[in-house]
């Protein structure tokens, strides 16, 4: 059924993540008018402009691998995080801080990144098995990401450098803020290669809705599908973190608000969500951008402190339809 | 199209569930698949599907191994439904007939509207499945299945939860495929409704296929009592045949 609502949802998503990153760009602690100079130029160009890219990108990498993730394990508290993808992006980028990589080198710490999300990946598809199923793939995740929190907990313990604590533990808080172009020239590429893998998935989620047998009835291959849900993750979400740090909730809300929206189908569920995500992120930054301009209070922090009341709603309304 | 099984041991992990099965799926006819609980009726399904290779043994497909086609020419050669009804999320009763044509890639309308037609659930079609009767549900999920139009259609108790007028009415359906040359598999429960709808019988008991062929054949006492362990009643009631258990066997 595409009642009138549902081909509302696209162009009207798009319409206003278009606004939101237009607000991102003129709105901010030094005012801009038309006509500003060169100094107003600088701004836009080297502060908000990457600021606004990069809060698309992360936006849209964390929406549409939830909305994937979601698909794939067919439950709707699935997220990025649950397969161990950001926490080995966030081991890899504290790993950079922590051996000081990240300050000699200005690509030192996304660069880490990448390597912990890949990592990760193999680690989790290892775990996970040829055959394995979802709930394998969770199980892998699970063990994966308890691992990173450990080890990145032993990296702060044993951090000789107070600075260095402070700046592992306010990384891991997620933040926009001071990024510059290079950050953008370098998480774009496997953001967007991310998000190009997970945009195709559509056809055998839609398969997987109902179930594993009826899915391969149809043409789907399940291997091929884990290995392309977790490979498009590592990429977009990986790279996400290892620019921004660990935003989370915004792969968890995303999906879950928007699929009524869509009729509840998973292939499309997928463009909503990176629209979705990409404006939540946006949304968010520019909150933080006007409530605290001094940077007081975190991206990562706001979206969790935004996130965990609606956690608990899900599980409370979870629990009651599942009530006898 | 037919399907012939030679020899086949056919496991689920590391249980053999059949093993030295030989079996033909004549074309253009209804082929159903009786037995007790166990015996291993989803198992053979599930291989016909080309879904469980075979560990021994050879599937073939009007004369092509199962394993030598591509995905893709097996979802549109074969429609499987299996016994479990999940839909994982509340999509509209349409919604789920159109992943019927996902292997044609074109949600025909024509096709989809076909088998809403043909399983009478028209009117259902905008509701949610979340709520729909379990009934309603498996007449979805049957017409999902139809609307892939293949020409093999393997249904594991396609009955199962359906009220005796829509059973009826999809064992018609089923005839009314056959007689279009299509393929139909069925496993069933319901031995009356194997004797009267079905041309072939696969009679599945103790790992292996107890005995095959037509049903005035093969649901008589004599096969039928050491498969089930129980006495059964095969009689003609106003020409039609009826197999009724009577008692568990001492």
């Amino acid at each position: 059924m595409k009642t009138d609502t549902e081909a509302y949802v696209i162009p009207g998503l798009a319409a206003l993540t278009l606004v939101l990153a237009l607000a991102s760009l003129v709105i901010g602690p030094t005012g801009i008018g038309l006509g500003g100079g060169e100094q107003a130029w600088l701004i836009l160009t080297e502060i908000r402009l990457p600021r606004t890219l990069l809060g698309l990108l992360v936006g849209a990498a964390l929406g549409l691998s939830g909305a994937a993730l979601q698909g794939y394990l067919r439950n709707p508290l699935a997220e990025p995080g649950i397969i161990g993808i950001s926490g080995g992006a966030a081991l890899g980028a504290v790993l950079a801080i922590h051996t000081g990589l990240a300050a000699s080198l200005v690509i030192g710490l996304p660069l880490g990144g990448l390597i912990g999300a890949a990592g990760a990946m193999a680690t989790v598809l290892w775990l996970a098995g040829e055959r394995g199923g979802p709930i394998t793939l969770i199980l892998a995740g699970v063990a994966v990401a308890s691992l990173t929190t450990a080890l990145i907990a032993l990296v702060l313990t044993l951090s000789q450098n107070p600075f260095a604590a402070v700046e592992i533990v306010y990384w891991l808080m997620g933040s926009l803020s001071d990024r510059s172009m290079t950050h953008v020239w370098l998480a774009a590429p496997p953001i967007l290669a991310g998000l190009a893998v997970l945009a195709r998935l559509g056809r055998d989620l839609d398969a997987l809705t109902l179930g594993e047998e009826v899915a391969t009835n149809l043409g789907t291959s399940l291997s091929r599908l884990r290995l392309l849900v977790v490979a498009g993750t590592a990429l977009a979400v990986g790279a996400a973190t290892a620019v921004s740090g660990t935003i989370g909730f915004v792969g968890l809300i995303v999906p879950h608000i928007l699929r009524p929206l869509v009729g509840h189908m998973p292939s499309r569920l997928l463009p909503a969500s990176a629209l979705g995500g990409a404006a939540l992120v946006l949304a968010a930054d520019l909150a933080l951008r006007i409530a605290s301009p001094g940077g007081g209070i975190r991206l990562g922090v706001l979206t969790a402190l935004i996130g965990t009341p609606f956690f608990v709603w899900l599980v409370v309304t979870t629990r009651r339809e599942l009530a006898p | 199209m037919s399907i012939l099984i030679k020899d086949a041991r056919l496991a689920l992990g590391a249980r053999i569930v059949l093993d030295g099965v030989d079996i033909e799926v004549p074309p253009g006819r209804i082929t159903a698949v009786v037995g007790p609980n166990g015996a291993g009726k989803s198992t053979l399904l599930r291989a016909c599907a080309g879904l469980l290779p075979a560990q021994r043994g050879t599937i073939t497909l009007t004369g092509r191994p199962l394993d030598a086609l591509s995905r893709a020419e097996l979802a549109r050669a074969i429609a499987y439904l299996p016994q479990e009804r999940a839909v994982h999320w509340p999509l509209a009763a349409r919604a789920v007939v159109a992943l019927g044509r996902l292997p044609h890639d074109d949600a025909d309308p024509a096709a989809i509207d076909r088998a809403l037609g043909a399983m009478d659930i028209a009117p259902l079609a905008d509701r949610p499945v979340s709520q729909l009767s379990g009934g309603e549900r498996a007449r979805v999920l049957v017409a999902r299945a139809l609307a892939q139009e293949a020409p093999l259609l393997i249904a594991d108790e396609p009955t199962a939860g359906l009220d005796p007028a829509h059973a009826l009415a999809l064992f018609a359906l089923f005839e009314r495929l056959a007689t279009e040359g299509r393929t139909v598999i069925v496993a069933l429960h319901d031995l009356s409704l194997a004797a009267r709808f079905a041309h072939h019988i696969v009679l599945l008991a103790n790992g292996r296929a107890a005995a095959t062929g037509p049903p005035a054949d093969v649901l008589t006492p004599r096969h039928l009592e050491p498969a089930f362990g129980v006495t059964m009643l095969c009689t003609n009631v106003a020409g039609l045949p009826i197999v009724v258990p009577i008692s568990t066997l001492p």
